[in-house]
C-alpha cells in the first residue's frame, strides 16, 4: 500500500519488545496502575471490554489534537490526512486478517452491528421461509436475536447445534442438521460464557461441502489467536475493536468479495453512494457501500493502532502466557472445594466461568469489587447456556495478555473470605 | 470493608440462609412474577389477600442473598397487614434504598428495612433489593385466579 511511508503527523511509536515481559506490557496500560477502593486494581473482565494501552490513547487523542475532518469528500490537507489514517487502518485490518483484498474490510459499529449487517443484507435477499439457520447453543445473544428477527420476517428457521455438558459442540449432531434449506451457518469462534475454543475450520469444512456459507462470530477470538480468514476458508468473520485493545464503537466485518458483491445495501446515506437522484440512486463500490454515514473515525484509526499493538507483541508470545496463567488460575480456583467449573471444554481460551455453593455470583461479584477485584458476574448475555447447565448466573474471570498469575491469588483470596461470611 | 459489613448484615446473611414464608401458596389468589433481566434473578410472590388484609404470602424463586433477604423480610412485614399498609411499606423501603447514602436514616419508623440502608451504597444493588417489592405490588394489582397446583 505504502500509504504508512507517506504519512504526515505523528505515528505513535510501538517499540520493539525483544524478551517480552508482562511488566513491561502492563506498563503501557495505564489504568491498570490505578487502584480501586484503595487496592491495586485486578481487571479480569476482559471478555467483556479490554483495557487499552497509551499507544491507543495517544493515538486518538492525536488524530482529535491535530488531524480531525470528516474523510472520503474534503479537498484540503486535514481531510486528506483522516482519510489516508482511516484508508491505511483498513490495510492494517486486511493484513492482520490475511484478507485477500481491501474490498473486503467492512468497518462496523462492532459484532452485534456486523452480525445486524449481514442478517439484513446477506439473510434479507437470500434467506426465504421454509429456509433455515444453524447456531449454536452456546452463542451469544448477539449471534441469536438478528436471526430470529430474520426468521420471523421470513419464515425462516432457527436450528441449534447442541453442545454437552462439557461445554464442546456436538459436531456429530451439527452434521445432522445441515440440509438442502440450510442456507447459513453462524458460529461463536470462542465462547465468551465457557471459553470454549470450538473446532471452527472443521465446522466451516463441513458446512462447505454442501455450498453453506459460514458466519464466525470472533469477538472472543481475536485478542488470544492469530486469525487467517483464508485459511479458516469462513465467508463472513465479524470482531469488535474494544475487544482487542482498541476503542468501543468500532468493529470489523470480513466477507468473501464474491458474497459482499451480491448482498443488498445495509444502511442508505452518505458515502455508500455514486450518486443520488430522486429516480435513481447507484450505490458506491466495495467496500463503501457497506459504510453509510460519517464512521468512527477516531475508533478506526485507534483500532489500527491496537491491531499493530497486537502483532508487535505476537500470538506467539501471547498464547504461550496466557495458557500458562490460565492453567494456574483453574488450579488454584479448583482447589477451593465450593467450586464448580461451568465450562470444562478439552480446549479452552480466556475464560474460566464458575458457580460457588452457597453463594449467588452477584455477592461474589460485590464482594470482589472491594478487594479491587473485576470480574463478570451474570448471564453473560447467553441465557441458553445457563440453561444448559440450571444454574441462573455465574462468576466469570477472564484473561487477557496483561494479567499475571498472581491475579488469580487476589481472586482466590477474595473467595475465600466470601465463603467464610457465607458459611 | 465496613460498607460491605453494612450491606451484608448478620441478619440479611441469616434470611438467605432460612428464608420465611419460602415455597408455593397452593391458596394463594395473587399472584406475580419479578424478573431481573440485568443478574437473572426471578421471583414468584403468592398472595392471599381477603377483604383487604393479606392473609398469608410466600416467596419463591433464585437471587443473591440481598434479594432472597428482601423477600424473606418482606413476607414477614407485609403477612397480617391491610393491603393498603404494606404499599405504605413499600413506599418506605422504596425511598430507604433510593435516597442518598448520607441522608438520615429514622430507625424506628424503618423497624426492621432499617438493615437494607447499606444498599444505598450499592447502586447496582438498589434492584437486588427492590425486585421482591416490586413483585408484591404487581401481584397485589393483579387479581389472578387461584394458583393451582396440579
Amino acid at each position: 500500500m505504502g500509504i504508512q511511508n507517506t504519512l504526515e503527523g505523528s505515528n505513535t511509536e510501538i517499540p520493539e519488545i525483544g524478551a517480552l515481559d508482562v511488566d513491561k506490557i502492563k506498563q503501557d496500560f495505564p489504568i491498570l496502575q490505578r487502584k480501586v477502593y484503595g487496592k491495586p486494581l485486578v481487571f479480569l473482565d476482559n471478555a467483556a471490554s479490554t483495557q487499552k494501552p497509551l499507544q491507543v490513547i495517544e493515538t486518538i487523542q492525536q488524530y482529535y489534537t491535530a488531524e480531525n475532518a470528516n474523510i472520503h469528500r474534503g479537498v484540503y490537507y486535514l481531510s486528506e490526512l483522516a482519510t489516508q489514517k482511516y484508508e491505511h487502518s483498513r490495510e492494517i485490518v486486511r493484513r492482520f486478517l490475511n484478507a485477500r483484498s481491501l474490498k473486503e474490510i467492512v468497518f462496523t459499529y462492532g459484532t452485534t452491528d456486523g452480525i445486524n449487517l449481514v442478517a439484513h443484507a446477506f439473510g434479507r435477499k437470500f434467506i426465504k421461509e421454509g429456509d433455515e439457520i444453524i447456531i449454536s447453543e452456546m452463542e451469544h445473544h448477539s449471534n441469536i436475536v438478528p436471526w430470529q428477527i430474520l426468521c420471523e420476517e421470513t419464515g425462516a428457521r432457527l436450528r441449534v447445534i447442541p453442545m454437552n455438558d462439557n461445554g464442546e459442540l456436538d459436531l456429530d449432531q451439527f452434521r445432522n442438521l445441515i440440509n438442502s434449506r440450510t442456507k447459513l451457518v453462524a458460529v461463536v469462534y470462542v465462547s465468551n460464557s465457557l471459553g470454549t475454543v470450538n473446532p471452527i475450520k472443521e465446522i466451516i469444512q463441513s458446512a462447505h461441502e454442501h455450498d453453506i456459507p459460514v458466519l464466525v462470530d470472533g469477538a472472543q477470538a481475536v485478542s488470544h489467536y492469530r486469525i487467517d480468514v483464508q485459511e479458516l476458508g469462513c465467508d463472513f468473520f465479524v470482531f469488535s475493536g474494544h475487544k482487542i485493545f482498541g476503542p468501543t464503537g468500532v468493529g470489523v466485518l470480513y466477507a468473501r468479495e464474491e458474497i459482499l458483491e451480491t448482498m443488498n445495501p445495509f444502511r442508505g446515506g452518505g458515502d455508500m453512494i455514486k450518486s443520488v437522484t430522486f429516480e435513481r440512486t447507484i450505490y458506491n463500490d466495495l467496500p463503501y457501500r457497506f459504510e453509510a454515514g460519517t464512521p468512527n473515525i477516531a475508533g478506526v484509526i485507534g483500532l489500527g493502532t491496537a491491531l499493530e499493538y497486537v502483532e508487535n507483541i505476537g500470538y506467539e508470545w501471547i498464547g504461550a502466557h496466557e495458557t500458562e496463567v490460565l492453567q494456574y488460575g483453574m488450579n488454584v480456583l479448583s482447589e477451593i472445594k465450593q467450586i464448580r467449573f461451568i465450562g470444562t471444554a478439552q480446549k479452552k481460551a480466556g475464560v474460566i466461568s464458575f458457580v460457588v455453593d452457597g453463594v449467588h455470583p452477584h455477592d461474589i461479584g460485590t464482594f470482589l469489587d472491594r478487594e479491587g477485584v473485576a470480574i463478570r458476574t451474570g448471564h453473560h448475555c447467553t441465557q441458553p447456556v445457563m440453561d444448559h447447565f440450571n444454574v441462573p448466573a455465574t462468576s466469570r474471570a477472564s484473561i487477557a495478555m496483561y494479567n499475571k498469575k498472581e491475579d488469580f491469588d487476589a481472586l482466590v483470596r477474595g473467595l475465600h473470605k466470601i465463603i467464610k461470611v457465607f458459611s | 470493608m465496613d460498607e460491605l459489613r453494612e450491606l451484608y448484615q448478620e441478619i440479611i446473611l441469616d434470611h438467605n440462609k432460612n428464608p420465611k414464608n419460602f415455597g408455593e401458596l397452593p391458596d394463594a389468589n395473587h399472584s406475580s412474577e419479578g424478573y431481573n433481566p440485568l443478574c437473572g434473578d426471578r421471583i414468584k410472590v403468592f398472595l392471599k389477600v381477603k377483604d383487604g388484609l393479606v392473609e398469608d404470602i410466600k416467596f419463591t424463586g433464585s437471587g443473591c442473598a440481598i434479594s432472597r433477604a428482601s423477600a424473606s423480610v418482606m413476607t414477614t412485614l407485609v403477612k397480617g397487614k391491610t393491603v393498603q399498609e404494606a404499599e405504605e411499606l413499600f413506599k418506605r423501603f422504596h425511598d430507604l434504598v433510593t435516597q442518598s447514602p448520607q441522608a438520615e436514616v429514622n430507625l424506628e419508623e424503618l423497624d426492621k428495612l432499617a438493615v437494607f440502608a447499606g444498599v444505598r451504597e450499592f447502586p447496582s444493588r438498589i434492584k437486588c433489593a427492590s425486585l421482591a417489592w416490586h413483585t408484591l405490588i404487581a401481584a397485589l394489582k393483579e387479581k389472578q385466579e387461584p394458583i393451582s397446583t396440579e
